[in-house]
């Protein structure tokens, strides 16, 4: 029944998503069939290419999709352009391959007597190879789709909208109602597009139909770059799905500050770059990430305190501590010992200089006079697992959690770095697939435990909000905080510091008195 | 290399003192009718829009009369023009292919093979009727086969080739009466007997006229006779 409600309260996004992601593949399978169809045939009349060609487009597609759309990113920036286009790389080896192989297996004798009787190249690819071809050319646009639907979801992940919107909060937030509402929707619009094109398949459609469906394609399209175009804020933002969605994130800081933007959802590890390029003037950045330095960007000053603080400490799974008491001992060697600072500087060395984790971990921890193994978290028999979320910070914890523990126990340690949604990462833990990873405060409060802010009277306080989460956790899940590490990684609006000082903006009130500004 | 799916190395060829390079390919291909022992229709399209294509592709109409003559002349039912090519059997498929070629009224057709994709019966049957095609008549037709038989039975004029080498060049009388070399002599003498019936078929005589025919030499017969007998029994 709570689905149905969500589902009804939801039902303009979910329109508006659908027909995005409706658009997304459309326009992208229009471009990969001509491009696909057109490189198919000439690879019949240039057969030597033929390898090389599949092979290539081959290699695309086995490039990962958020890679392929991380790769485009410097190139073409956020939104629709880069998604469509890669979309469009992902489509064309089944369009490719299939044109190739329905014309080159058309029957010799056939050929061999419409060549005899004096058919041109062109007749013979018109009257003869197309023709039959046809099943098989069709049945690769059918794969290429059904594909494209599936990978379009990612690109919500860069601002491009369509139904991964859904998707990505619900995972970020744990909401099963709202993965589903995302994953229905895309599930029977693969079904829909596949059977169309198999009903085309069926019935040869006279060329009118193909005329007036070209048509109407084409009017979509136009429609919607039109009004896609329209930018009425003076500013664009550029968010995560989780900061978007949580009544913690962009909802209360809106309601508190008056923030009327034009907002774009993007991957976290997207973001920094986006803004870098100028996609976007405003982020939802972490205050100790890498790319600050990296990139010059300035964090505007919470000056209403609307978020909570968010130190970052190792939780353990309570089972895992009752038998290895050890850990507890060997991690309070690092408590207290990383400052914002020190792990903005820790952070930059991966993300700016790209140095290895393990070596940027280890090196961290010569410093405390510690000389761990960076093969540590390896083993292949571990006695205790370490996770991570999928960011630059915590993977760095992660790794610097397992030298520690290997250097100071002799307990086998593996990482299983990179889970993608807060709400994944503590299911894991609660069941025990993992023992350790790194967590935030803020976090454990706000998502894990689902208090709001009118909860606690004091959010600046951060011992007010360590304590009950640590009491909370014990009780509830039988997890246990660890000492806190010494940072504050909370949230924080980013600009481009020249972009921010050329406007004067320092706090996030000045983004506010200047975007209400006439 | 008459219809330039395969291009010349040397020498040349002409078609009524033309030479054959000195038009488009294409243009050569159309004036030319091309049977093959594929057949070669096309899966995708009816037996009328088979035949039709000949025209399409030129520019050259060709009008639904002549499609039913065609028929008629092949000896097939009209109502076969709107079945498909899987429907038709191996032989009713051949005698569209001959039709599909006849489409443009080509004063030359090239036939690869034409009859040896049939069961014998069909064969046979398919033969006599494309001997007694009198439209044929006038045409010239350049047929390649493997079956000695065969060459003796429709061919006016044989070339005998061996390993790319014209071996002999005439009627069938004087490549049974008069070979040009032994390898002609080898090649036919095992069929001997059946070819002299054929040849003789092929020129309205009997056995026994051909056993009265004062130009075949007592040798000759004496063959025939033997070969007879040898099939006979």
């Amino acid at each position: 029944m709570d689905f149905w409600n969500f589902i009804i309260s939801h039902l303009s996004e979910i329109r508006d998503q659908t027909i995005e992601h409706l658009i997304l593949t459309v326009a992208s399978m229009v471009l990969s069939t001509s491009v696909g169809i057109t490189v198919g045939i000439l690879l019949t009349r240039f057969q030597k290419l033929s390898n090389p060609v599949l092979g290539f487009v081959g290699v695309i597609q086995t490039i990962p999709s958020l890679a392929l759309l991380g790769f485009l990113l410097p190139i073409f920036g956020i939104g629709v352009t880069p998604a469509i286009i890669a979309l469009f790389l992902y489509g064309l080896l089944p369009i490719v391959r299939n044109t190739y192989t329905g014309i080159i297996e058309v029957d010799p004798a056939v050929k061999d007597a419409s060549i005899g009787m004096g058919m041109t190249n062109f007749q013979l690819l018109k009257y003869v190879e197309l023709p039959l071809a046809f099943p098989i050319i069709l049945a690769g646009i059918r794969t290429a789709t059904v594909i494209n639907v599936g990978i379009a979801t990612l690109c919500a992940l860069i601002a491009a909208g369509g139904l991964g919107e859904f998707i990505f909060r619900g995972i970020s937030l744990n909401n099963q109602y709202m993965i589903l509402a995302g994953a229905i929707p895309a599930s029977i619009l693969a079904v829909l597009l596949d059977a169309t094109i198999g009903f085309i398949q069926k019935k040869p459609a006279s060329r009118r139909t193909w005329v007036t469906m070209g048509v109407s394609i084409v009017l979509i399209l136009v429609g919607f770059f039109i009004s896609g175009s329209k930018t009425e804020s003076r500013l664009i933002a550029g968010f995560n799905s989780e900061f978007i969605e949580r009544e913690d994130g962009f909802i209360g800081l809106d309601a508190l500050y008056d923030l009327p933007m034009e907002i774009k959802e993007m991957e976290i590890s997207l973001m920094y770059q986006a803004l870098y390029n100028g996609d976007v003037d405003v982020i939802d950045g972490f205050s100790t990430d890498g790319r600050i330095q990296e990139f010059n960007l300035k964090s505007l000053i919470d000056d209403k305190n609307y978020f909570p603080p968010y130190y970052a400490a190792p939780i353990v799974n309570g089972e895992t501590l009752e038998r290895y008491p050890e850990i507890n001992e060997a991690l309070d060697v690092i408590a207290n010992q990383l400052s914002d600072e020190k792990m903005a500087g820790l952070n930059y060395l991966v993300d700016g200089q790209k140095q290895e984790l393990a070596e940027v971990a280890n090196a961290f921890l010569r410093e405390l006079n510690i000389y761990a193994s960076t093969d540590a978290g390896s083993s292949e028999d571990p006695d205790i697992i370490i996770g991570s979320k999928a960011f630059t910070e915590n993977f760095l914890l992660a790794h610097i959690f397992a030298q520690v523990i290997e250097n100071k126990t002799t307990l086998k340690t593996k990482l299983q770095l990179g889970f993608g949604g807060t709400k994944l990462i503590f299911d894991a833990i609660r069941l025990g697939e993992i023992d350790i990873y790194p967590e935030y405060t803020g976090t454990g409060y706000l998502v894990l435990l689902q208090k709001s802010s009118k909860d606690v009277s004091d959010f600046t306080d951060p011992d007010v909000i360590y304590n009950d989460v640590k009491k909370d956790f014990a009780e509830k899940h039988n997890l246990r905080w660890l000492k806190p590490l010494g940072f504050n990684n909370t949230f924080a609006l980013m600009m481009r510091t020249e972009h921010a000082d050329s406007l004067k903006i320092t706090t996030v009130s000045g983004l506010s008195d200047y975007l209400n500004s006439k | 290399m008459i219809n330039r799916l395969e291009e010349l190395d040397s020498g040349t060829i002409s078609i009524n003192g033309e030479d054959i390079t000195q038009q488009s390919k294409e243009n050569l291909r159309r004036s030319i009718g091309y049977v093959i022992q594929d057949t070669g229709l096309l899966p995708h399209l009816n037996i009328r829009q088979n035949i039709e294509l000949v025209g399409k592709i030129s520019e050259r109409e060709v009008p639904p009369e002549k499609v039913n003559e065609l028929l008629s002349l092949i000896g097939l039912p009209n109502d076969i023009l709107d079945k498909r090519v899987a429907e038709l059997s191996g032989g009713q498929q051949q005698r569209i292919g001959l039709a599909r070629a006849l489409a443009t009224d080509p004063e030359i057709i090239l036939m690869d093979e034409p009859f040896s994709a049939l069961d014998n019966i069909t064969r046979s049957q398919l033969q006599d009727d494309f001997l007694n095609l009198k439209h044929l008549d006038t045409k010239t037709i350049l047929l390649v086969t493997h079956d000695v038989q065969e060459a003796f039975k429709l061919g006016d004029k044989i070339v005998l080739l061996e390993e790319g080498q014209i071996q002999q060049y005439g009627t069938p009388l004087e490549l049974l009466n008069s070979p040009a070399n032994e390898k002609v002599e080898l090649f036919l003498k095992k069929d001997k007997f059946i070819l002299s019936l054929q040849t003789s078929r092929h020129n309205q005589k009997s056995l026994f006229d051909y056993l009265n025919d004062s130009e075949v030499s007592s040798k000759d017969k004496q063959v025939a006779m033997d070969g007879f007998f040898k099939h006979l029994f």
